[in-house]
């Protein structure tokens, strides 16, 4: 740039030098917080969603003269959000995490135990708890929670007039038998992320399977052979390695899936289309009369310590003692599909909720993805979606991918 | 390119005023830096220190209790051991580089092509043009997310097209086979990549002088002699600039690859890239992370400093 007279004003230079200092300084100080305000980082990004969390945060802040504020990003940038807000010490006053990243966070000491914050669970379901906690102690604390069953297309089976599958034999015959043209019998997620990981784990542990020693025992290696045998059997797509809980919906929506393995989470969809008559029932089990234990899942709201400014914690413990009586878990497990941890709650739960009833049943023996294994469950979960997927593209053997994914496991310890 | 404008300005603001006088030099000297220091201070804070950041951070135990504590420990080389004991790094590291050589051939001699074809002047060739534009234009996401529609198996349309015209029977599985989804990968990422290598190159094209070709056909040179002699050579300057830029956006790709197939199945679409990720974010290791991310910016560094000694051999007079 040359200016005619060839020399360069002051005023410029000063502009220039300014803007420079002016972007440093910014970053240094941080807005004080509002003492009236509890603050909420979640992941209801969705409108619905979010004014829903709003209303009931409302009800329970207006009788403390509180009010709460929520910052809400994607399901899968809460964590490294959270993270960044706790290097620069303005993390929010209620952390709501999924149950699976809890031990991440719980591990760091940053979190404040939740009775010590002053929040009762004592009578909550022993499995809901267990979603919370890390290392025996209990961090979070879920509202309502959620696990996978089988969602079947009565028309087709009634056709057919078959029953849905209550064992995995049932389930190959039954997938079978409802395959046919363009339909397949069974749809199930083997993606390799959470979602596949998650959708193997109720058969990896009905079987006796153990995510802390993956090639221990035969349990492992006969869920992965099932799930083999349903693809191989031409019973379910062999793009199921492709496709996430979505993807599955879908195909069972578009009548291309006779049963599929989902959540209640799909409930909202699958209410609004009137192509498929759908049901809900149990996951199938190796063999009759056993207890099916597929993974709990749900989000947890945590209290982040905050040394300077107890009162805060307070204020937080305090909104999530009221989010948790029985009538505000109720009011929210239904509106959310997904069933309260109060065991009170829960059985009302179930019958005002006929239709996802088998929710509330899975959820009694369902399992938490850390309990066992803590911060580890990245690593495994990993581990294991490498194991199904290269079993169902025949890439190895369900022993030897085990033998792997132990392997693999291991290494990051 | 503020280092051009320090280099060339005095010398033409000198020869104007030859006679003025030789302290005003100095403090020209000081205004120029001032300008400049804007720029430099921006580069040292969003690429410097980022750079400096995550080659130390390699070094260290840096975990989500990091960012509570502020406390991240040295630990030696306990990440990079840890992530070349990883099974998956050799295969990802493996994987990449079909990724990126494969893109880039397919997407620079398409490109090429079109670019060659477009710059004979026909009807319809700018709307053919700006239509060809549109694989651009679509976000990364957008199209991994069709593309992966296309390519199903079952119901996809590419195995029903294929189907009809009698190519094949049983259909292909373009994403549920180890063996063929790193190939589907990087023809997506090659349909992705056609535009730019064409426009850019159209550009080049446009740039050689008309003469060149008339002098070439009183010589008597073919179209392909003509294309050999005149139009590559030509077009070298503009051709390492294309593959330069393309191996570098190709060589870190995360977003198609984690859209279209996750990095399966059984691990077979892996790259550097969703290695990283999968480190830093889902197993919130972010000192593993970093090795990974270090050893991409490596390799980067060094088609880099290849591209710089190529282009200095190009131009020795300047």
């Amino acid at each position: 740039m040359r200016l005619r007279t060839g020399r360069i004003p002051k005023s410029a230079t000063v502009v220039a030098l300014a803007g420079t200092v002016g972007a440093i300084g910014l970053t240094g100080c941080a807005a004080e917080p509002d003492p009236g305000t509890v603050t909420v980082l979640n992941s209801a990004t969705d409108t619905a969603e979010h004014e829903a969390n709003q209303d009931f945060f409302d009800r329970c802040a207006a009788p403390l003269g509180l009010e709460v504020e929520q910052i809400s990003v994607p399901a899968d940038q809460v964590a490294s959000k959270a993270l960044r807000m706790a290097s620069s010490d303005s993390l929010t006053d209620i952390l709501e995490l999924d149950g699976s990243e809890l031990p991440q966070f719980a591990g760091t000491d940053g979190l404040r135990p939740i009775e010590e914050a002053g929040v009762d669970t004592s009578e909550f379901s022993e499995s809901a708890n267990t979603l919370g906690s890390y290392d025996g102690v209990q961090y979070g604390v879920a509202r309502s929670v959620n696990s996978l069953a089988l969602i079947y297309n009565t028309e087709l089976l009634a056709e057919a007039g078959l029953e849905p599958p209550a064992t995995w034999d049932e389930l190959k015959e039954t997938a079978a038998a409802l395959t046919a043209g363009d339909t397949y019998g069974m749809a199930f997620s083997a993606s390799p992320n959470a979602d596949g990981v998650y959708q193997f784990l109720p058969f990896f542990w009905s079987a006796g399977g153990d995510e802390a020693e993956l090639d221990a025992g035969e349990g492992g290696a006969a869920a992965l052979q099932l799930w083999k045998d349903l693809v191989d059997a031409g019973s379910a797509s062999r793009s199921v390695v492709n496709w996430n809980q979505q993807d599955v919906n879908d195909q069972f929506i578009s009548g291309r899936a006779a049963m599929m393995i989902n959540g209640p989470w799909q409930v909202p969809v699958l209410s609004e289309q009137d192509a498929v008559d759908w049901a809900v029932a149990t996951i199938p089990v190796p063999e009759a009369g056993q207890d099916a234990i597929p993974p709990i899942g749900g989000t947890v709201m945590t209290v982040p310590k905050n040394e300077d400014d107890r009162e805060r914690e307070e204020n937080a413990a305090r909104i999530l003692q009221c989010l948790n009586s029985e009538e505000n878990q109720l009011a929210w497990g239904e509106r959310v599909n997904n069933v309260p941890t109060r065991e009170a709650a829960a059985q009302t739960y179930r019958e005002q909720n006929p239709r996802l009833a088998p929710f509330a049943d899975l959820v009694a023996t369902a399992r938490s993805r850390t309990a066992e294994v803590g911060t580890r469950w990245p690593v495994i979960g990993d581990a294991l979606a490498g194991a199904f997927q290269s079993v169902l593209t025949g890439q190895s053997s369900p022993q030897e991918a085990l033998a792997n994914a132990q392997r693999q496991a291991a290494a990051g310890e | 390119m503020s280092e051009t404008t320090t280099r060339t300005e005095p010398a033409a603001a000198t020869a104007e005023r030859a006679p003025r006088e030789r302290k005003g030099v100095g403090r020209r000297r000081l205004y120029q830096w001032l300008f400049v220091a804007p720029a430099l201070v921006y580069m040292l804070a969003f690429f410097g220190y980022p750079l400096v950041r995550n080659v130390l951070m390699s070094f260290q135990e840096f975990t989500p209790r990091t960012y509570f504590t502020g406390e991240s420990p040295f630990n030696g080389l306990d990440n990079w051991r840890g992530v070349f004991d990883n099974e998956l790094f050799g295969d990802a590291l493996w994987q990449t580089i079909l990724f990126t050589i494969g893109s880039l051939v397919g997407q620079f001699t398409i490109g090429l092509a079109l670019a060659v074809f477009f710059s004979r002047r026909f009807h319809l060739s700018g709307f053919v043009r700006a239509v060809l534009l549109l694989p651009w234009l679509v976000p990364m996401v957008v199209s991994a997310v069709v593309w992966r529609r296309i390519m199903d198996e079952d119901h996809g349309i590419l195995n029903s097209f294929l189907g009809t015209i009698g190519l094949s029977g049983d259909g292909v599985p373009w994403l549920s086979s180890p063996s063929v989804a790193l190939l589907s990968a990087i023809l997506v990422n090659i349909w992705i990549g056609i535009p730019f290598n064409m426009v850019i190159l159209y550009g080049g094209l446009q740039e050689i002088p008309r003469e060149l070709y008339e002098a070439a056909s009183l010589d008597g040179a073919g179209p392909w002699r003509t294309f050999r002699s005149v139009t590559l050579p030509m077009l070298r300057p503009v051709v390492t600039v294309v593959l330069v830029l393309g191996f570098m956006s190709t060589i870190k790709i995360l977003d198609l690859i984690l859209a279209l197939t996750g990095g399966g199945p059984a691990d077979s679409t892996q790259t550097l890239g969703t290695l990283t990720y999968q480190l830093s974010f889902l197993q919130l290791d972010f000192g593993q992370g970093a090795v990974v991310g270090n050893v991409l910016i490596l390799i980067s560094a060094a088609f880099a400093v290849l591209y710089l000694r190529v282009n200095r051999a190009d131009s020795p007079g300047k």
